[in-house]
């Protein structure tokens, strides 16, 4: 489903991602772990548009995303909820919502989608009313995450889901995203907390540098040696 | 002083403080959601102004009949200012806009000296001098359509900021720009209908002042002035605080004006401005960085 092949990219001179390759099958929860500065957060943005790819390349359902502005990926069925949440502070929750449900084809479903999230997630139907930015940072990444199933994606890429949050939101948020991989939606999911990112995904991918150095079977790479020492310290 | 003075000039301007807060808040709109500075919004007041004289005099058709003609030109005219010159400067520096704005700004007072000469024109209609009274207090007709308009204006604004697809969207670029990009948000369309709307404002709020003011080429600059004194005044991209600062300058401009001197009307305007200023560095509905 998603295919990016061979792909370099950075910031200005500086080559933040040296000829990565990575696969996400349909219906697949995949992965990619690594320390700080590895490039995680740069690839999924570089998947995603927001950075350019200098070579390789990323195709999405038989479409080559480096000819698509990233604006037009949504619409392909691609929801990608940024480091740092992305929750739009200014507006309401209702107004975020149905923001995710901006593409053309979403919009027809909106209504029906909209009662099915708030089912989902009944505090934000409580709040709908209310800004954005004053939700906790729980509620906030309940928010992300009901407002790009409000696009009914095909592949969901989550940028560090559990970025500070307490530890009962953190268990909260891995439900749902159990959830909605079991709902069969792709996910490429970046996260700091390996433990719980290795039990969500089927594959891994581990990124060092720039490079992809590791990967197979998520409960593999939790028991191979080097992920072991590396990141979690035992 | 007499008391029914005060009521009358602060009613007068109040009733121009609407127009001025039409334009401020056209150049908040487009300040909200580009972040830029538009320093050619004064030159769209004054084209919007010509345009009305022109329908007036060489078609027949009066400043109130043809305000949505003007709006439909003005906005045909912002965009296409938008697709040949704007869009080429966006995510550049700040500087490269100021300069084009203001580039823009004297290219279109010169054009209209050379097209329509230096002269101080008039529209005249059939509501120019008529007022309605109420305990000895009057208000001339056309400033009182001004008022209205401008606030209808602004009303229509905010409900399509808040009631519509577009309008989320605008208000999504406005805050972050890579968010609206991952929701499937065209920014750049974003863009474009902003200063589509912004010189509409801009364009109406001349066609509102065309039976009040002479029209020549310079005027423009009178409201580029204020208007940016009411946006910084009402604080950085708030569209109430446009509304309130363009309604409380025309109130001080015409209190300042009557009591002290004419001359000196818009030194008030300065004088409220840097008071405000002080004791709200962000204005009086901005957000503190």
């Amino acid at each position: 489903m998603l295919d990016v092949k061979a792909i370099s990219a950075g910031y200005g001179d500086m080559k933040v991602l040296d000829c990565v390759s990575l696969t996400v099958e349909s219906g697949e929860a995949v992965s990619l772990v690594g320390s700080n500065g590895a490039g995680k957060t740069t690839l999924l943005r570089a998947i995603s548009g927001l950075v350019p790819v200098w070579s390789g390349s990323i195709v999405f359902d038989g479409q080559d995303l480096g000819a698509l502005p990233a604006h037009k990926l949504p619409a392909l069925g691609i929801a990608h909820i940024p480091q740092g949440r992305g929750v739009l502070t200014q507006l309401t929750v209702k107004d975020n919502l149905l923001l995710g449900g901006y593409v053309p084809a979403a919009r027809e479903r909106r209504p029906e989608t909209m009662k099915m999230v708030y089912d989902l997630f009944p505090v934000l139907r409580e709040k709908e009313s209310q800004l954005g930015g004053s939700l906790s940072g729980g509620q906030q990444q309940m928010l992300a995450i009901a407002r790009a199933l409000m696009s009914h994606p095909k592949l969901l890429i989550l940028d560090e889901p559990s970025l500070g949050l307490a530890p009962i939101m953190v268990e909260a948020v891995f439900e749902i995203i159990k959830t909605i991989s079991g709902q069969g939606v792709s996910l490429l999911l970046v996260e700091q907390n390996l433990a719980e990112a290795l039990a969500v995904s089927t594959r891994a991918y581990v990124l060092e540098t720039g490079r992809v150095v590791l990967h197979g079977a998520s409960d593999e790479l939790a028991n191979n040696e080097h992920v072991r020492t590396a990141y979690l310290g035992i | 002083m007499d008391s029914t003075i005060i009521l009358q000039t602060t009613l007068n301007g109040l009733m121009i403080g609407g127009v001025y807060a039409l334009v401020a808040v056209g150049l908040t709109l487009i300040f909200g959601v580009m972040k830029i500075v538009n320093f050619a919004q004064g030159e769209f007041v004054m084209l919007g102004m010509y345009v009305s004289w022109a329908l007036a005099t060489f078609v027949g058709i009066g400043p109130y009949p043809g305000l949505l003609i003007v709006a439909v030109i003005m906005f045909v005219g912002g965009w296409l200012t938008f697709k040949l010159l704007i869009i080429r400067i966006i995510g550049k520096s700040d500087e490269a806009f100021i300069l084009l704005t203001l580039g823009l700004s004297i290219f279109l007072q010169n054009i209209t000296l050379l097209a329509f000469g230096a002269d101080y024109l008039t529209v005249t209609t059939t509501v120019k001098d008529a007022a309605i009274r109420f305990g000895g207090l009057a208000i001339s007709l056309p400033r009182l359509i001004a008022f209205g308009v401008a606030l209808v204006m602004v009303a229509a604004l905010t409900l399509f900021l808040n009631r519509t697809d577009t309008g989320r969207a605008m208000r999504a670029t406005a805050e972050s720009r890579e968010v609206a990009t991952l929701l499937g948000i065209d920014p750049v369309s974003c863009f474009a209908v902003a200063f589509g709307v912004g010189t509409v404002m801009a364009g109406i709020a001349g066609v509102l002042l065309t039976p009040m003011f002479y029209v020549y080429p310079g005027v423009g600059t009178l409201f580029n002035t204020t208007a940016f004194i009411v946006v910084v005044l009402g604080g950085m991209g708030s569209l109430t605080g446009a509304l309130v600062g363009g309604l409380l300058i025309g109130i001080v401009e015409a209190l300042g004006g009557t009591f002290v001197s004419l001359d000196l009307s818009q030194l008030f305007a300065f004088l409220i401005f840097l008071a405000v200023l002080f004791v709200r560095p962000s204005g009086l509905f901005g957000r503190s960085a």
